[in-house]
């Protein structure tokens, strides 16, 4: 009789699902497999993701190491964030929030107005008579604008770990002798993977699609996997190439946060608790 | 008491979703154009859709804008949208009347169609008048910075090859037009159906990919003026407009090359639902004093002679608007390519820009 209940009340959420994420994805999965011209089966869209391949690659390089720069910077500010007093931690949630009520488009062009050549930052260095710099259509640009966009998604998972973790094993561990170097390494760091990890995933995730970033930020040989998807529907009148693309671009994700995930599983798994 | 104030709001909302409809019995036409191509009262010039809505209160005009005519066709392709009204330019009208995507115009409703001069008349897209009306005309040439380019750099198309200004040059990001430069520049015809010529093209745009800042459409207007970027291949009209803010950009229509010389036109696709109400309105923009008022803030050339005496006489007068008759037969026009020709296009196009070797499927 529960259960019965509990699956009524799934039910709508189970709905959209079918409606909005399994039938568009057997729609792009019908695409791929089409020939743009004709609607015939074709494998051809298939055997051009070859072509395609250096801008996958360079897709997941980028948003790796913007994950790895989230974290680097993201782990510290939750970290101190975990330890403030109650107040204190609503307040800087609440800054970590704030960039993020405005519209990602918005905050995008903003460090195009900073960086381009004759931007805010330039005009700055010219009136003080040093010389300007190149700083936008680069990839550090690229990488900015994705660390800058996403590190949210990083600091706000690993505070809610963190801010878990009893302190009485950090106690516990300094009674038993440890330093303070000690303590981080091997109690605090090993309780927060679960938070690091679904930093990462959170970063990356929308960082190896993204296509408006690299448009803006990037030069035209910086080209990004999700450009490419987002041109062959709007201008390329190509969805079915399109398609293809975001069916690897699908997989690929899979893939890195499966092996995150295992990596992940492991690790909990040897975390005594 | 927190509860009963959301629940007013939502109330309050919901409301507000249900009152628009009934409130209004206007018939809405959706007019899509391209950005920045229609006067709305900046400068001290009309506001053409305000003055439109007063002479015919029972019309709402709801106006959308695209950046190239492929996203406008790639749209109205896609189906499921309603549009009264589009403007696109003279090859892509062609490939729409051959797709029948548009309704023959009923003159009765378009009077002032009789201003237009009669050499924007029976163009080769439209021969018969059935399904378009000029609304202006143009050229495509090279706009620079004298400030930052070197008069003697300034030879023709090659321009935009220059290393010596890479990073600061800009390119269109629509095949058509990227193709007119590139075969243009190779001595092949803008017309070309060729597909070894087409990948000739290709591979000089693909060449070119390295020393481009950017594709641009619309932001050209931003980039030009504030000196981001010095080069850019541009419509004459907007060039007038970026001039108006930055006094070192000149414009360059090569003198032993081609260029290509373009109308755009008003027409009514098969998705309007409201066809009398767009013809009143392209008959509103063909009243030579509103096309007059509208083409002093537009800038681009005006297919009527009649509307002249209402425009600026500076605009009038000026060479890059107006150009000379020699120098417009160095010009051709776009005429609509087969299907399988426009598809290949776009296809090496999206290859160079998404920088993967080129190649002919």
């Amino acid at each position: 009789m529960k259960k019965n209940k509990s699956v009524l009340l799934s039910a709508p959420y189970i709905l959209w699902m079918v409606i909005f994420t399994l039938i568009p994805l057997c729609v792009v999965l019908y695409y791929a497999l089409t020939d743009v011209e004709t609607g015939a089966f074709s494998v051809k869209n298939m055997e051009n993701l070859v072509l395609y391949l250096p801008a996958f690659w360079r897709s997941i390089l980028y948003s790796l190491v913007s994950a790895l720069i989230c974290l680097v910077i993201g782990y510290p500010v939750a970290y101190y964030m975990a330890h403030c007093s109650p107040t204190a931690q609503k307040f800087l949630y609440m800054l970590v929030m704030l960039p993020m009520c405005m519209s990602f488009l918005l905050r995008t062009l903003a460090w195009v107005g900073l960086l381009q050549d004759t931007g805010i930052i330039n005009n700055f260095l010219d009136m003080l008579g040093l010389p300007r710099l190149s700083l936008i259509r680069t990839p550090g640009a690229v990488i900015l604008g994705m660390v800058y966009n996403y590190l949210p998604y990083m600091i706000l998972p690993l505070y809610s770990i963190i801010v878990k973790i009893d302190h009485r094993l950090i106690e516990a561990a300094e009674d038993l002798g440890c330093n303070g170097v000690q303590v981080f390494a091997r109690v605090v760091l090993p309780l927060s993977m679960p938070g690091i990890l679904s930093g990462i995933t959170m970063v990356f995730v929308p960082a190896v699609s993204t296509f408006y970033i690299s448009n803006k930020l990037g030069s035209t040989d910086i080209v990004l996997i999700g450009d490419i998807i987002e041109r062959q529907f709007k201008q390329g009148d190509n969805a079915n190439m399109g398609a293809a693309l975001s069916l690897l671009l699908m997989i690929l994700v899979f893939v890195c946060t499966g092996i995150m995930n295992r990596f992940g599983g492991d690790e909990e798994g040897g975390v005594p608790v | 008491m927190k509860k009963y104030i959301c629940l007013l709001l939502t109330v309050l909302l919901l409301a507000g979703l249900c009152g628009c409809d009934t409130a209004d019995d206007r018939v809405t036409i959706n007019v899509y154009n391209w950005g920045q191509y229609i006067s709305e009262g900046d400068d001290g010039c009309i506001d053409v859709i305000a003055l439109f809505e007063e002479r015919y209160p029972n019309i709402r005009v709801n106006y959308v804008t695209f950046d190239s005519n492929e996203t406008m066709y790639t749209k109205m392709a896609g189906g499921g949208i309603t549009v009264d009204v589009i403007i696109p330019s003279d090859y892509m009208v062609g490939r729409l009347i051959e797709e029948n995507m548009l309704l023959e115009l009923d003159y009765n409703n378009i009077p002032n169609a009789q201003y237009i001069d009669s050499r924007f008349r029976n163009t080769d897209y439209d021969p018969e008048n059935k399904y378009s009306i000029p609304y202006t005309w143009g050229t495509v040439g090279i706009i620079y910075n004298s400030n930052y380019v070197d008069e003697e750099d300034v030879t023709g198309w090659e321009l935009l090859w220059n290393e010596k200004y890479a990073d600061k040059i800009l390119m269109f990001d629509n095949s058509r037009d990227a193709f007119g430069i590139a075969q243009n520049l190779l001595g092949y015809s803008i017309n070309s159906t060729d597909p070894e010529e087409l990948k000739a093209c290709a591979e000089k745009l693909a060449e070119q990919r390295p020393v481009v800042q950017q594709y641009i459409m619309d932001q050209v207007f931003d980039l030009m003026e504030n000196e981001e970027a010095w080069i850019a291949p541009y419509y004459a009209g907007d060039y007038l407009t970026m001039a108006e803010e930055n006094e070192a950009l000149c414009f360059y229509l090569p003198e032993d090359q081609g260029f290509n010389l373009f109308i755009d036109a008003m027409c009514i696709p098969t998705c309007a639902e409201n066809k009398e109400a767009a013809e009143t309105f392209i008959n509103f923009l063909c009243e030579p004093e509103i096309a007059g008022g509208n083409m002093d803030w537009v800038c681009y050339g005006t297919p009527l002679t009649a509307a002249k005496e209402f425009m600026d006489p500076e605009v009038v007068n000026d060479p890059v608007s107006y150009p000379s008759e020699e120098t417009l037969d160095r010009g051709t026009g776009y005429i609509s390519l087969p299907r399988s020709t426009t598809r290949l296009m776009e296809e090496l196009f999206m290859q160079v820009r998404n920088g993967i070797p080129v190649h002919l499927p």
